[in-house]
């Protein structure tokens, strides 16, 4: 065996073993404990149980699930509303502008959300900025009462997102291809027409990357619903938070993880069937 | 007509994402301690925050694993953008797709996991678990930052090198290395920016020896708002913008 060949089996074989033991098998390890009961004196106990999903049918739990996957999707569905129009503006732009725009999405994309989330406490407070201007421009009488609602943890999900969605469907937008709108008007497609008709359905893979960026994460971003959504239990991410770090039921919190990523996985085979119709994969 | 309205749109989205943070900023230089009043500049709160020990350290612990993690991340990154470009082999496509799983999942996915595998080896949770969980988080962000470089030039350099009778490591290491430095350097910058942002895998993969800064601020906030708390967020922001602006420099350069 030569040098090189030996190189390329070392550069193989070691990636493939990172991979192996810190993504593979720790996941396989979440599956495998979510199928297992809880144990008293160890955490799990070895002993095969379907109990755990079958307690996210029960009507609290599920009830929960159900609110965090509609306020999840809600945040969904709001940044994509705001945020594709905002990234055909951007594409549009003149590539000088387009640089320096770009890098101001970025900044609070690569921000902590943990401040921009405490950032927005500022704003919404019942003495808070928002308040005041509304009150002291005479719109309102009294304070709206906004922190410790769904509204809040709503607002705070599509503030905290909004970045993870523009930026997958600026990505999908720079790839479209002029001619083809030109083609479409010059055969009679109005600009309504020509946008369901060829730019949706060619940025359809960064739409469906855009909501995964953001339907996942707000599923689990526990802090954003206990910074502005107060003690009740909102979302999927604290109920797992809790079922790990306070009721020490790690199965549970196991089943509840595996859950999101059966959603995650849902979201992956739309994304690759989209970016197969649209003739090109986004990630390479 | 219609360009003014793109334009009033366009700022409209930039104010509602970037007011939250100007108020931050704003606040964090005003003398008034409890009302949102302004009551005249100061940089008390800066100097606060200076002498606040625990949060010097947990600071200084949270610049560190940045480091730490974003090098070991862009090594392994790095190479299995190399494998994943020069390579040939029966697992190539599921390596693919492992590494774009991994950089999609959730990042509650991603802790508990992990926090199952250390559980698991009975490691005490702290520095060494949570470097490696910011690793993990990095990897897939500096592999394909660095193959998409790789990507855009041409293989016919690599193939005269090979043809001259370099080794397969003589080609990593003097051709394909430093003509994809600026993205391997792009990507030590993101990994370094990933694992300052990261909250939720920090919270389930350190332990209170090793306590970082978003998990200290995190305390800090649900007990009410502190001026000094407005100082240290600007300061994270500073890290974070000029991380970013060198980033896309060396991102941008020889394109």
């Amino acid at each position: 065996m030569n040098d090189s060949t030996l190189f390329r089996r070392l550069l193989i074989g070691s990636t493939c073993a990172w991979i192996t033991l810190l993504a593979l098998i720790p996941f396989l390890m979440l599956v495998a404990a979510s199928f297992l009961t809880r144990g008293t004196e160890t955490l799990v106990r070895p002993e095969f149980s379907a109990a755990n999903y079958l307690h996210l049918l029960s009507p609290t739990v599920f009830s929960m699930a159900v609110d965090s996957t509609v306020l999840a999707a809600g945040a969904a569905l709001g940044c994509l509303l705001v945020g594709y129009p905002f990234a055909m503006i951007l594409a549009q732009a003149s590539p000088r502008a387009q640089s320096l725009l770009l890098l101001m999405v970025m900044i609070p994309f690569w921000t902590n959300s943990l401040i921009r989330t405490y950032a927005l406490v500022m704003l919404l407070k019942a003495d808070g900025i928002l308040n005041n201007l509304l009150v002291g421009s005479g719109l309102i009488a009294e304070p709206l009462r906004l922190m410790y609602t769904p509204l809040a943890v709503f607002i705070g999900l599509i503030y905290t997102l909004l970045p993870f969605m523009i930026l997958p469907l600026y990505a999908a937008l720079k790839t479209v291809d002029p001619r083809l709108l030109e083609a479409g008007r010059d055969l009679g497609a109005g600009p309504l027409q020509t946008f369901w008709r060829i730019t949706v359905p060619l940025t359809m893979p960064g739409i469906i990357a855009g909501t995964m960026l953001v339907f996942l994460p707000a599923l689990g971003m526990f802090y954003v619903s206990d910074i502005l959504g107060g003690a009740r239990t909102m979302l999927l991410g604290n109920y797992i938070r809790d079922q790990f770090l306070v009721f020490r039921d790690v199965p549970m919190g196991a089943a509840a993880s595996v859950t999101m990523t059966v959603a995650m996985g849902l979201l992956l085979l739309l994304y690759y069937l989209a970016s197969r119709r649209s003739g090109r994969e986004l990630v390479q | 007509m219609m360009r003014w309205l793109q334009r009033l749109y366009g700022a409209g989205v930039y104010l509602f994402l970037y007011l939250p943070l100007v108020v931050v900023a704003v606040f964090s230089f005003n003398s008034s301690k409890f009302s949102l009043a302004w009551k005249g500049f100061t940089l008390d709160w800066y100097v606060r925050l200076w002498q606040n020990t625990t949060l010097m350290t947990t600071a200084l612990n949270s610049l560190i694993i940045a480091a730490c993690a974003a090098t070991l991340a862009t090594l392994l990154g790095t190479m299995a953008a190399f494998v994943l470009h020069r390579y040939r082999f029966a697992g190539r496509r599921v390596l693919f797709g492992a590494l774009f799983v991994m950089m999609m999942s959730p990042d509650i996915v991603i802790a508990i996991s992990l926090l199952l595998l250390f559980l698991a080896l009975t490691l005490q949770l702290g520095f060494t678990t949570l470097l490696v969980a910011h690793t993990v988080l990095c990897v897939p962000f500096v592999a394909t930052t660095v193959f998409s470089r790789f990507h855009s030039f041409p293989t016919d350099i690599v193939d005269a090198a090979r043809d001259l009778g370099a080794s397969e490591y003589q080609v990593f290491r003097h051709v394909v290395l430093p003509l994809a430095a600026p993205a391997v350097a792009g990507g030590w910058l993101l990994s370094f920016t990933l694992s300052l942002d990261d909250v939720i895998i920090s919270f389930f993969t350190t332990g209170p020896d090793y306590e970082v800064l978003p998990l200290r601020i995190y305390s800090m906030v649900r007990l009410g708002i502190k001026p000094d708390v407005n100082a240290l967020c600007v300061v994270m922001m500073a890290v974070t913008v000029v991380a970013l602006v060198l980033s896309r420099k060396l991102l941008k350069e020889k394109k």
